[in-house]
């Protein structure tokens, strides 16, 4: 089977660089040697199994697993999608977390101290594991916008923050995920470290009417790609000399 | 026109920001009764097999400061070199050895801290042995994509000497900045790595 090359070279002309100034803290996180390419090791080529038995039953309901006294508030929203690889195959198993503001654009966070209020309600973190087709869903409010501290007035787009595990540690992944049709993220200094505007494009969930809850919640879709790999074809033909 | 090779893009990375604790490590930043426990804390039980290690370091940017917002993830391989996972063919790794792990830099002093066991060899593509290592993978605020590097033992010279990977670094200066030093800290063998992002003592990262 396929799944056991090693994984197609990651395309860094399609995330960010490391050094991105108009982010500034990347000025001083950034290395300023190239990074050593090295052929994926069995250290790569593995990674972690999560049993389902990890997660409990609301940890992909964010409307319900910290609420105190009723529902948060803000728009409700599903989410879901499917993680697949390069070679387009659903990644089965794959756990996701995922966190994000609440509908003020506030973190619960001892370090944050945006003057949007607190929803006593939001808690504002989940996870899942993808089924055998690599499908996944969840329930929450749509976050708000926030401002931070980078120039003096700069606000991040309403995003959801994605930890992705695959399944092989060469596949580690965290990003975000935006809203289509959201204008401020055009004008964002992180979602512009992406140099290539359809890579960014690719983090935009689509607004899903068919799939939307009626008298409910609005449905964004969002897949996610990670990494593929190579046919073991020619690996075995390249390697036996 | 010509037929079309591979299908999609992986998706672009992006920063982790200052609040992946909230998604990894909820608990650790106070959102409560979520989920029982935040994953990767514990790596080993009483019956895994291997000798009981500490690993600690610190996060350093450019300036020497260290990172207090970093997140530190570990994967290894058990005592005999085998990897927990359905990608090892070679055998069956400890069933009481995940050797996966994860914790956040301390927020007062940016040290990190796992306890695990030191891992056995597994082989480079062509057979060789690669000496003993862990992967390490960091993300934090400023890190556009997350940052992969191994560890190594300082007590595996001989080892390190003939490991394939280090070899590939063309600079021998550098190879220090992954070799972690190993000292006796309240009975337990500590290996102390420290990660320089940038700057003189640059650790050196893998494009995996
Ligand atoms: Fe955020």
């Amino acid at each position: 089977m396929s799944d056991q090359g090693s994984f197609y070279q990651r395309d860094r002309s399609w995330h960010p660089l490391a050094f991105t100034p108009s982010y500034k803290t990347s000025v001083l996180r950034s290395p300023q040697h190239p990074l050593l390419s090295l052929e994926n090791t069995i250290s790569e080529l593995t990674g972690p199994v999560f049993g389902h038995d990890k997660l409990g039953p609301l940890d992909n309901d964010l409307l319900r697993n910290f609420a105190k006294t009723g529902d948060p508030i803000g728009q409700r929203i599903v989410v879901y999608g499917r993680v697949l690889d390069e070679n387009a195959r659903p990644v089965p198993g794959a756990l996701l977390e995922f966190w994000q503001a609440n509908a003020g654009g506030r973190y619960r966070h001892k370090k944050e101290t945006y003057l949007a209020a607190i929803d006593p309600n939001f808690g504002g973190c989940g996870r899942v594991i993808t089924d055998e087709e690599g499908r996944y869903w969840f329930r929450t409010i749509k976050p708000g916008a926030y401002p931070w501290p980078n120039g003096v007035n700069d606000w991040r787009p309403a995003h959801i923050h994605f930890s992705v595990f695959g399944h092989a540690f060469a596949q580690r992944l965290i990003t975000q995920m935006y809203f289509e049709g959201d204008p401020m993220i055009w004008q964002d200094p992180i979602v512009a470290t992406i140099p290539d505007k359809s890579a960014i494009e690719q983090l935009v969930a689509a607004l899903d009417r068919q799939n939307t809850l009626p008298m409910d919640a609005l449905a964004y879709k969002f897949d996610i790609v990670l990494r593929g790999r190579r046919s073991t074809m020619f690996e075995n033909h390249m390697e036996g000399n | 026109m010509v037929q079309k090779l591979r299908l999609l893009k992986e998706s672009p990375s992006q920063t982790a920001g200052p609040y992946v604790h909230i998604g990894t490590n909820p608990n650790w930043v106070e959102i409560t009764g979520v989920w029982q426990e935040d994953l990767g804390l514990v790596l080993v039980d009483p019956e895994t097999k291997g000798e009981r290690i500490i690993i600690k370091g610190r996060v350093f940017d450019g300036a020497g400061d260290p990172l207090k917002d970093a997140l530190i993830e570990i994967w290894q391989a058990d005592a005999e070199g085998l990897y927990n996972s359905p990608q090892e063919k070679r055998g069956k790794a400890d069933p009481h050895f995940v050797g996966w792990g994860r914790q956040p830099a301390d927020g007062m002093t940016g040290e990190y801290r796992f306890e695990t066991i030191k891992p056995g060899r597994a082989p480079y593509k062509d057979g060789r042995l690669m000496a003993p290592h862990i992967t390490v993978w960091i993300v934090a605020r400023g890190i556009n994509t997350g940052l992969h590097t191994r560890m190594y033992f300082s007590d595996e010279e001989a080892a390190n000497a003939k490991c394939p990977v280090l070899a590939r670094i063309a600079h021998k200066a550098r190879v220090p900045t992954l070799v972690a030093t190993r000292a006796e800290e309240n009975g337990l063998p500590t290996y102390t790595f420290d990660i320089h992002i940038q700057g003189e003592k640059e650790t050196v990262f893998f494009d995996i």
